[in-house]
C-alpha cells in the first residue's frame, strides 16, 4: 500500500509541477483569479501562527498574508491558510499548492539558490536557543555535553545543534520529530533533556507544557535565524507584492502612522513621505497593485509595530521584547527601503 | 486439411484488418507507444519545469555532507557523513524492524492461531479476542499507545529499572552490557559452527535411520546439547576471550552498554502485535483447510495430538497459509514506515523525510525511496514463492 501511495505522491507532485506555469505574473494572475491568497502557515506555533478559541488564524506570520490579500484586494480577510510541518513545507511551496510560505522558516543561501523559492524579506530576528528542566540545574549550553535533545526535523535547527556540539567537541543523542507537539510531549515525558529551536519558539512551545514554570531558556543563542516569507523563485511581479507589503508595514512604523491615525494621516499629513506611502501623492510604483496599497494594509492589518506587540510582544501572552526586531532607528535592525 | 487441397490453390488469407494476430500486435504497439509518450511527456514537463524554477536536479547531493544527527545508526555515520549515507542508515533501520517484526509477528501470530482452535474454552476465547481488538484498532493508535503511554511512563535514568548492575529499562531505552570480543574468540566461533555443522549431520542422519528402522532418536535434544557445550568448552579452553562492558550513568545519560531506543522498541511492539493477529487468522484458516479425516486417520496410526499437529496438519495447513502470509510480511515492512510519527529513523522518515526536506531534492529522494520498497518486496515475494514451491505437497 505504502508503495502505491508514494506512487501517488510522486504522480501528484509530477503533474502539479507541470500544471502550474511559471513565468513572471503567473502566481499574481492565478491570485487575482481565484480572489484568495493561499498561505502556507505552522499548524500551531502561538504568536506566529495559530487558529485561535474562534478557529481564526493568528500570529506574526498569519498577518504578512493579511496584509498581501490586503494590497492586492482591499480585504485582509482573503486568505486561506495552509498549515505545514516543516518536512513540509518547502514541497508545497515548489508544487504550487500555495502562493506564500510565511511559516517561521529561515532564509539561508542554500533555500534560496537550490529550492527554485525567494524569501522576499524579514519579519523577525531569531535566533536558536536551547530549553532545559529546571530541576537539571544546567545553566550555559555548554554543560549540556551527553545529554539528549529533542528537535525538529527537516529544520535548520537539526543543523545548527550538530555543529554547536560538535564545534565545543561536546557529544549529544538526538530525537527527531515531524511536530512540535509530539516535540513537546516527548520532552515533557523526560525523553531529552533539552528542546532546541528558534529561540521565539521555545516561549512559545514552552506555554504549551503543563507546568511552563518547569523549564527555563538557557542564555546562548547560537545562530542565526532571519525568518521570513518566500513565494516561488522566478515570478518576480508576486516577488515585489509580498515584499513591499512588508516594507509598508515597517515604513508605516518609521513614519508613525498606525492603523488608527491613518485616515487623519491620510486627510492631514503635510509630510511628502507619509503622503506618498498613503498613496496621497501618486507614485508609479509599478507593482500592479492599487497605487494606495501600503493604506489599506495599515488600515487593516497596521504597522509593523501593532503587529508584533499584538502578536508575540507586550499585548500577547509571550511578552517578547522588539530587541533586534525595534527599527533601525532604535537600536534593531528592522529597516525598509523607501516608498518613493 | 480438406481446402487445401481444394482446386484454385491455397486459401486466400484473410485481409490484415481482419487477422487476428495483425490485430493484436497492432494494439500492442499503440498501447506501449501511447504508454511511453505519456511518460516521456510527463518526464519532460517534469524537468522542464524543475528547471524554470531554479530547482536543481540530478544525484550530485548524495555526496554532499549532511550534518544533521541520527540517533540509531547500524553502520558509522556522524555530522560529516554524506546525505547517501542517510539513505544507507534509513534503509538499514527500516530492514532492522521489518526483519525482527516478521519474525516475532510470525511467532506469536502461530502461537495465537494455533490457540484459537484449542479445545480448551478459556484459551480460544483469549485468543479470538487478541485477534479481534488488535485487528481492529488502527495501527498507528497502536503505536502512538506504545510509544506515548507505555514507553515514554518508564522511569528517567536517575531511577531506572535494572537487573544486577548491568541492565538497565529507561524511558530512554533499555541499556544492555556491550561484549568485547578478545583474541581467542575465533575458537568460540569456529566451535559454533562446527556445533551447526554437527547438529545438521546428526539430524540427516537419525532420519535415514528412522526411515529405514522406525526407530527415533531425540535430536532436538542432543543438537541443543552440542550447540552449548562445544563452544562454552572453546570459549573455556581459550580463556574467556568475551568481556563484557556494563552501560553507567554518566551525567544525562547511561553509556558504554549497547541501547535499545524506545521509538525501535515501540514501533516493533505495534508491527508485530498487530500483525500477528492477522497471521493468527491465516494460520486458523490454513489448520482448517485441512480436513478433519486428516487428524482422525492419524489417531488411527496411534499419534499422539501434537505429533497430530506437527507431522499432518501443520505441513499441509503451510500450503493454504503461505501465500496470505506473504502479504501480511509485505505489509509489515511497508507499515514500517509509519515510524515518521514516532522519530524512528526509517527510511521514509529520515531520507525521504529529512535529506529530502534538507536538500529540495523531492523527485529524486522519493524515486530512490520507492525503487527500496518495491525492491524489499519483490525480495519478500520472491522468497516466499520459492518457499512454496517447497512446502507444496510432493507426490509420492
Ligand atoms: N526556522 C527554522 C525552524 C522552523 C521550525 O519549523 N521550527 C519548529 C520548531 S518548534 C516549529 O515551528 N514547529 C511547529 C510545528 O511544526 O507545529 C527553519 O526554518 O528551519
Amino acid at each position: 500500500m505504502k508503495v502505491r501511495t508514494l506512487l501517488s505522491a510522486i504522480c501528484v507532485s509530477a503533474l502539479a509541477l507541470a500544471a502550474v506555469p511559471a513565468h513572471a505574473g503567473a502566481t499574481f494572475e492565478a491570485v487575482k483569479k481565484k480572489g484568495f491568497v493561499q498561505c502556507g502557515v505552522n499548524s500551531g506555533l502561538p504568536g506566529f501562527s495559530a487558529p485561535d478559541e474562534k478557529g481564526v488564524w493568528k500570529g506574526i506570520d498569519v498577518d504578512v498574508c493579511r496584509a498581501v490579500a490586503a494590497a492586492v484586494f482591499g480585504d485582509a480577510n482573503k486568505v486561506k491558510y495552509t498549515p505545514l510541518t516543516a518536512k513540509e513545507r518547502f514541497t508545497a511551496l515548489q508544487s504550487g499548492e500555495i502562493d506564500i510560505l510565511s511559516r517561521n522558516t529561515t532564509w539561508t543561501v542554500t533555500r534560496d539558490g537550490g529550492l527554485g523559492i525567494s524569501f522576499t524579506g524579514i519579519t523577525y530576528y531569531d535566533g536558536q536557543g536551547f530549553l532545559v528542566k529546571k530541576k537539571l540545574g544546567v545553566k550555559s549550553a555548554l554543560k549540556l555535553s551527553g545529554a539528549t535533545v529533542c528537535v525538529q526535523s527537516g529544520t535548520t535547527t537539526e543543523l545548527n545543534l550538530a555543529d554547536y556540539f560538535g564545534l565545543h567537541k561536546m557529544k549529544f543523542k538526538p530525537v527527531v520529530y515531524d511536530t512540535a507537539d509530539e516535540t513537546v510531549k516527548s520532552f515533557e515525558a523526560g525523553r531529552c533533556d533539552v528542546l532546541t529551536s528558534d529561540q521565539s519558539q521555545l516561549y512559545a512551545l514552552r506555554s504549551k507544557l503543563a507546568k511552563p514554570d518547569s523549564a527555563v531558556v538557557l542564555p546562548e543563542i547560537i545562530s542565526k535565524e532571519p525568518l521570513g516569507p518566500a513565494v516561488r523563485q522566478g515570478d518576480v511581479e508576486w516577488f515585489n507584492i509580498v515584499r513591499w507589503s512588508l516594507f509598508a508595514m515597517i515604513d508605516a512604523e518609521d513614519l508613525g502612522v498606525t492603523s488608527t491615525n491613518v485616515d487623519q494621516m491620510k486627510s492631514s499629513s503635510k509630510n511628502p513621505d507619509v503622503k506618498r506611502l498613503l498613496g496621497v501623492d501618486v507614485i508609479k510604483h509599478g507593482l500592479g497593485v492599487p497605487d494606495d496599497f501600503a493604506y489599506k494594509i495599515i488600515r487593516l492589518v497596521g504597522n509593523y509595530s501593532e503587529v508584533f506587540e499584538r502578536n508575540v510582544g507586550a499585548g500577547s501572552a509571550l511578552k517578547i521584547a522588539r530587541g533586534q526586531n525595534a527599527l533601525w532607528t532604535k537600536g534593531g535592525l528592522q529597516y525598509a527601503p523607501p516608498f518613493r | 486439411m480438406s481446402q487445401m487441397t481444394q482446386p484454385g490453390g491455397p486459401p486466400k488469407r484473410p485481409p490484415p484488418w481482419n487477422d487476428p494476430r495483425v490485430r493484436a500486435i497492432t494494439f500492442q504497439v499503440l498501447v506501449s507507444a501511447g504508454v511511453i509518450a505519456v511518460g516521456v511527456y510527463l518526464v519532460h514537463n517534469l524537468l522542464h519545469n524543475l528547471a524554470v524554477r531554479g530547482i536543481s536536479t540530478g544525484f550530485g547531493f548524495l555526496d554532499n555532507r549532511a550534518g544533521f544527527a541520527i540517533n540509531q545508526s547500524l553502520v558509522h555515520y556522524d555530522e560529516s557523513s554524506s546525505y547517501g549515507r542517510t539513505f544507507v542508515v534509513g534503509l538499514l533501520n527500516t530492514l532492522l524492524v521489518s526483519g525482527l517484526g516478521i519474525v516475532f509477528a510470525t511467532i506469536l501470530g502461530f502461537v495465537i492461531g494455533v490457540a484459537r482452535l484449542s479445545r480448551n474454552w478459556l484459551v480460544s476465547r483469549l485468543a479470538a479476542a487478541y485477534i479481534e481488538t488488535f485487528r481492529n484498532i488502527p495501527l498507528l493508535l497502536q503505536i502512538l499507545f506504545w510509544y506515548f503511554a507505555v514507553f515514554l511512563n518508564l522511569p528517567p535514568p536517575s531511577e531506572a529499572l535494572r537487573v544486577g548492575d548491568s541492565v538497565f529499562l529507561t524511558l530512554r531505552g533499555l541499556y544492555l552490557p556491550r561484549p568485547e570480543f578478545g583474541d581467542g574468540f575465533g575458537w568460540v566461533a569456529l566451535a559454533i559452527v562446527a556445533a551447526l555443522a554437527a547438529s545438521a549431520a546428526l539430524a540427516r542422519w537419525a532420519r535415514a535411520r528412522q526411515e529405514r528402522t522406525g526407530e527415533r532418536f531425540p535430536v532436538f535434544a542432543a543438537s541443543a546439547g552440542l550447540v552449548v557445550v562445544l563452544p562454552l568448552a572453546a570459549y573455556l579452553l581459550a580463556g574467556r576471550p568475551v568481556t563484557l562492558h556494563s552501560p553507567e550513568l554518566e551525567g544525562f545519560n547511561f553509556s558504554g552498554g549497547v541501547s535499545v531506543i524506545p521509538e525501535l522498541a515501540a514501533l516493533l511492539m505495534a508491527l508485530s502485535i498487530y500483525t500477528a493477529a492477522f497471521i493468527a487468522e491465516t494460520v486458523r484458516a490454513g489448520i482448517l483447510s485441512v480436513s478433519h479425516g486428516q487428524t482422525e486417520a492419524a489417531s488411527a496410526l496411534g499419534l499422539r495430538p501434537g505429533w497430530t499437529l506437527r507431522l499432518v496438519i501443520i505441513p499441509q495447513a503451510m500450503r493454504v497459509t503461505i501465500p496470505p502470509l506473504t502479504s501480511q510480511y509485505l505489509n509489515l515492512t511497508k507499515n514500517s514506515s509509519l515510524a515518521t510519527a514516532i522519530g524512528y529513523p526509517d527510511l521514509v522518515s529520515l531520507f525521504a523525510g529529512t535529506t529530502l526536506n534538507q536538500t529540495g531534492q523531492a523527485v529524486e529522494v522519493m524515486a530512490m525511496t520507492m525503487a527500496v520498497y518495491l525492491a524489499i518486496s519483490l525480495a519478500i515475494s520472491l522468497f516466499m514463492n520459492w518457499f512454496n514451491a517447497r512446502m507444496a505437497l510432493v507426490e509420492r
